[in-house]
């Protein structure tokens, strides 16, 4: 921000007021919504907390979502300075070409991303001050191959189904966002997988 | 700042849940003994051995990419490597070494010495055409289809044939680049 006039530009764009109940630091938690896509671009899990404007029916928003990461991705990896073998925008990355994007930050929310090779998409949409929530994706990419890919119920590529996925799902993603240092000492099994959801609001 | 890619599997195969050996290799045997009954024919049972792979490496590959840490490998060397070094070593408690490639690059050989699933194994006369372990070459296509390689896995060499090691062919097809996977007018 310096370079456009002193630090006064940052306090003009003012972060929107947290949603009650998902005060920064406190137990809660401040993601606005989770989509998890794969390769294919199927939407496996998408979940909101909040989001109080919609403009799109929950199939646009989710195709909408998905191009924007992909041009994205496609975006930096052409923007790459410190690589010398670069396609042309637009054309098809091969897989392990390129650098990719952790995330980005708008005056009102940020936007955090995690791609493994395999082509699992994890995107987490949170209040701006949010810090770098790396870790805690991979933690959620850990409980998706945990509770999804190890259930021999469900079928690779579908939607993630089920209320007692949705229950102890949102519980866990829940209190990864509420607190993202301490992803790791989280304990696999949650013996009340509800309680979450309650703090959430 | 890539992740630090591990060179062998030791550290997540010690920190994985695993089962007796024993109980896993009968489990398979009994597996297989199943599916000879069912199917009576060696051919179909080996088709149905890499199709039960394949659905396994399909699902397999996002374990091993969330355990072992590994992000995008550089090519497929690399990827052959990581394979036999890591992937045989997570899931199945040995190592592959690598050897065989052709010139491009594109062919080799993963060679097991030691082999878990074959413990107890002997092949009957009637039953010369199987390949008992087809289900590896069926886990190591699905697993690297989802990485965007196709490939084909093949065997070369069976202890159980007669042989002194275990060698797969993995050839890999080609790559397929990411494409935008919705079209325009949908």
């Amino acid at each position: 921000m310096q370079f456009f006039g002193g630090s006064a530009a940052a306090e003009m764009t003012p972060s929107p007021a947290a949603p009650p109940g998902t005060a920064t630091g406190l137990a809660g938690n401040n993601a606005n919504m989770l989509y998890i896509f794969n390769r294919n671009g199927v939407c496996l899990l998408y979940r909101e907390w909040h989001r109080p404007l919609h403009t799109l029916d929950a199939q646009e928003d989710q195709k909408l979502m998905f191009g924007l990461l992909f041009s994205l991705r496609s975006f930096t990896a052409k923007m790459d300075p410190t690589s010398v073998d670069k396609g042309n925008l637009g054309v098809p990355l091969l897989p392990g070409q390129g650098c990719s994007f952790y995330s980005f930050r708008t005056n009102t929310y940020k936007l955090s991303f995690m791609e493994s090779p395999s082509g699992i998409k994890l995107i987490l949409v949170t209040h701006p001050k949010t810090g770098d929530l790396r870790d805690a994706l991979r933690y959620m990419y850990n409980l998706y191959v945990e509770y999804v890919v190890k259930n021999p119920l469900y079928v690779p590529g579908s939607p993630i189904k089920g209320q007692q996925a949705e229950l102890q799902g949102s519980s866990r993603f829940e209190r990864v966002e509420g607190s993202g240092q301490q992803v790791h000492k989280l304990p696999i099994l949650d013996s009340n997988p509800i309680q979450g959801k309650t703090n959430s609001g | 700042m890539a992740p630090v890619v591990p060179r062998s599997g030791d550290a997540v195969f010690a920190n994985v849940e695993r089962v007796n050996a024993e109980l896993f290799t009968l489990t398979y045997g009994a597996i297989v003994r199943q599916l000879l009954t069912d199917l009576e024919e060696v051919e179909e049972v080996n088709k149905q051995l890499d199709q039960m792979g394949y659905n396994i490496g399909v699902r397999l590959i996002d374990e091993f990419l969330a355990k072992s840490n590994i992000s995008r490998c550089v090519d497929f060397k690399e990827t052959a490597e990581v394979i036999a070094k890591v992937g045989f070593k997570m899931f199945l408690g040995v190592t592959a070494t690598v050897t065989n490639w052709d010139v491009e690059g594109t062919t080799c050989s993963l060679v097991l010495e030691d082999n878990p699933l074959v413990e107890f194994v002997e092949l009957p006369d009637t039953c010369q055409g199987l390949y008992y372990c087809n289900i590896l070459s069926g886990v190591v296509r699905g697993a690297l289809e989802m990485v965007s390689m196709k490939t084909e896995v093949s065997w070369v060499r069976d202890m159980l044939h007669g042989d002194d090691a275990y060698e797969l062919r993995v050839k890999l097809i080609k790559q397929v680049p990411e494409e935008y996977p919705y079209k325009d007018d949908e």
